[in-house]
């Protein structure tokens, strides 16, 4: 009986392994024979050129560009809202307030997609900034449930003991709670950038797809993700391959920030990073 | 000079009466031990001197309490009020920061910038909890590395470090094993000196030990209030004796610290 669970618990570290296995084996010879330089610092996308040029810079920094914008826009509302909820919220409006979170994360990228089309392509075109919104939306359930959850876990003689100092609530909250919860926020910061850098459908629906290195916000720009799914349905040969070498950027990059993750909780980069913060914020109120 | 003066205080949770019409006296550098089975309404008539009770959804105070003459619940700024009483839980709570952080952060709360001043206020307050010699070293530690007994004290550390007027301590030490116990009661003796505390404690001898004044609470009343030595060797009220006698006769009070109360209430 034992067997079966451990069979089933087996099941996911075997489809990652998988995942590594297909990726990086069919993606790393390409780009060995693409040339590392040329498809990681190469600009010039032209599969169907002769010779064809394999460069995917453009797309590394699209991706890149997008999900740091996704985070800029998505981490302060998500971790106020967390705040909001977890320490300030009446319980009449939270009941209205957190099932539309739930909802926000239940929506499918599609639909997403369709509301960035009419709501942002007509202000900002298809750019960056029409994604990054996007994605800061979008990432907005993940980080507000695991931030809210760490800050629920935090206990409440901490926040009584500021607030029995005279410290008001929000200072007691961001003092003294927030940095108490901090390995949890962080953890949900790093799950929303995993989702926004991995998101392709809305990505598609909003961004131009434009695959030429982005000059400013306002202008068109392809991610890795949006690159594989546009040209996967006919590419063949090495074209089909430099396509998989993107997939596997892609998971290499993901992997990098999963990886970074206990780093970061286990340094005191993370409280330093939320002094700074509160830094900032008294200096905005004096 | 009457610190607090407590009068017709009444407090409902609910639909719960939880304290009945106290009326409460205490002057100034004097240690009032409030003593009483659980939930008498001690810890709750506790937060009603610092208002921590305003915290709790659907609790309603009415009467008047003064401190030095000023009705705290007319006060228009809870956060001075918290200021000038002082607070210690049962449960150390340090924060997840460092042992200075943790005492500067109520100078830092309430407008103190420059980092002499700062550490000026540190070294004096953790002096006064007496766990300077302890930590002097270690000051940049996180305060969670520390052990519950001077977790404890660096709670009550931090506490004076804004300069209270008076320190309100909830079952300090009931938490605690015996050796840190007896450092903080050591302790507050030496602070009955300086400030005006009360105490809330489930430990007979603790009470008379370190306090001055002491009040019994039973079933949301103040059933007596009076110098420590005279209620426990002449309490008024029967029901007082009546508490005074089964908690210093039971086993778990006789073996916790050999103290004359057994002694002073057969003479």
């Amino acid at each position: 009986m034992r067997g079966v669970f451990f069979v089933a618990a087996l099941a996911s570290v075997f489809a990652v392994g998988m995942i590594c296995v297909f990726l990086l084996g069919s993606g790393i010879p390409t780009i060995k024979e693409i040339g590392v330089a040329n498809f990681l610092l190469g600009t010039d996308w032209s599969p169907s050129n002769v010779p064809p040029s394999f460069g995917i810079l453009p797309m590394i920094v699209g991706s890149i560009i997008v999900t740091f914008g996704a985070v800029v826009i998505g981490v302060p509302i998500g971790i106020l809202s967390a705040v909001y909820l977890a320490n300030s919220c009446p319980s009449r409006l939270y009941r209205f307030l957190k099932p539309g979170v739930d909802l926000l994360a239940g929506i499918p990228s599609v639909v997403y997609g369709f509301f960035g089309m009419a709501a942002l392509v007509p202000l900002f075109d298809s750019s960056m900034l029409s994604a990054s919104i996007l994605l800061g939306i979008m990432i907005l359930p993940t980080i507000i449930t695991l931030s809210e959850t760490s800050l629920r876990a935090v206990p409440g003689e901490l926040y009584e003991g500021a607030v029995a100092l005279g410290a008001r609530h929000y200072r007691s909250v961001f003092g003294v709670v927030l940095p108490a919860a901090k390995s949890g926020v962080i953890a949900a910061v790093v799950l929303g950038l995993g989702r926004a850098i991995g998101e392709t459908m809305a990505v598609i629906m909003v961004a131009g797809n434009q695959p030429r290195m982005p000059e400013g916000l306002l202008e068109g720009v392809r991610t890795m993700t949006a690159n594989i799914v546009l040209e996967m349905g006919y590419a063949s040969g090495i074209h089909r391959q430099a396509l998989i070498a993107t997939g596997a950027t892609l998971f290499i990059f993901i992997l990098l920030i999963d990886l970074s993750v206990p780093l970061i909780t286990r340094g005191h980069s993370g409280s330093r990073l939320l002094r700074l913060l509160g830094r900032a914020r008294k200096g905005a109120a004096t | 000079m009457n610190c607090f003066s407590v009068k017709n205080l009444n407090l409902h949770y609910g639909e719960m009466h939880a304290l009945i019409d106290i009326h409460f006296d205490m002057k100034y550098r004097e240690i009032t031990a409030l003593i009483g089975p659980s939930g008498c309404g001690k810890s709750t008539f506790l937060r009603t001197l610092n208002r921590m009770n305003d915290l709790v959804e659907g609790c309603r105070v009415e009467g008047s309490v003064r401190l030095f003459d000023e009705d705290i619940y007319t006060m228009p700024d809870v956060s001075m009020l918290r200021k000038r009483v002082g607070m210690v839980f049962q449960k150390p709570n340090p924060f997840p920061m460092s042992v200075f952080d943790n005492v500067a952060y109520g100078p830092r709360t309430h407008g103190v910038r420059s980092r002499q001043e700062l550490e000026m206020i540190v070294e004096k307050s953790l002096r006064d909890a007496a766990i300077w010699d302890e930590v002097k070293d270690r000051l940049k530690k996180p305060a969670m590395s520390l052990s519950g007994g001077q977790q404890q004290r660096l709670c009550i550390a931090r506490a004076l470090a804004v300069s209270p007027e008076v320190l309100l301590l909830d079952e300090p030490t009931s938490a605690l094993d015996p050796l840190s116990t007896a450092k903080i009661e050591e302790l507050l003796r030496e602070l009955r000196s300086k400030y005006s505390v009360v105490i809330v404690t489930h430990n007979m001898q603790q009470a008379a030990h370190i306090s001055d004044k002491t009040a019994f609470f039973l079933l949301g009343e103040l059933v007596e209030q009076g110098d420590t030595k005279e209620l426990f060797e002449n309490p008024r009220d029967e029901r007082t004796a009546e508490y005074i006698s089964v908690k210093v006769s039971a086993p778990q009070a006789a073996c916790a610290a050999p103290v004359d109360i057994p002694a002073r209430l057969a003479g």
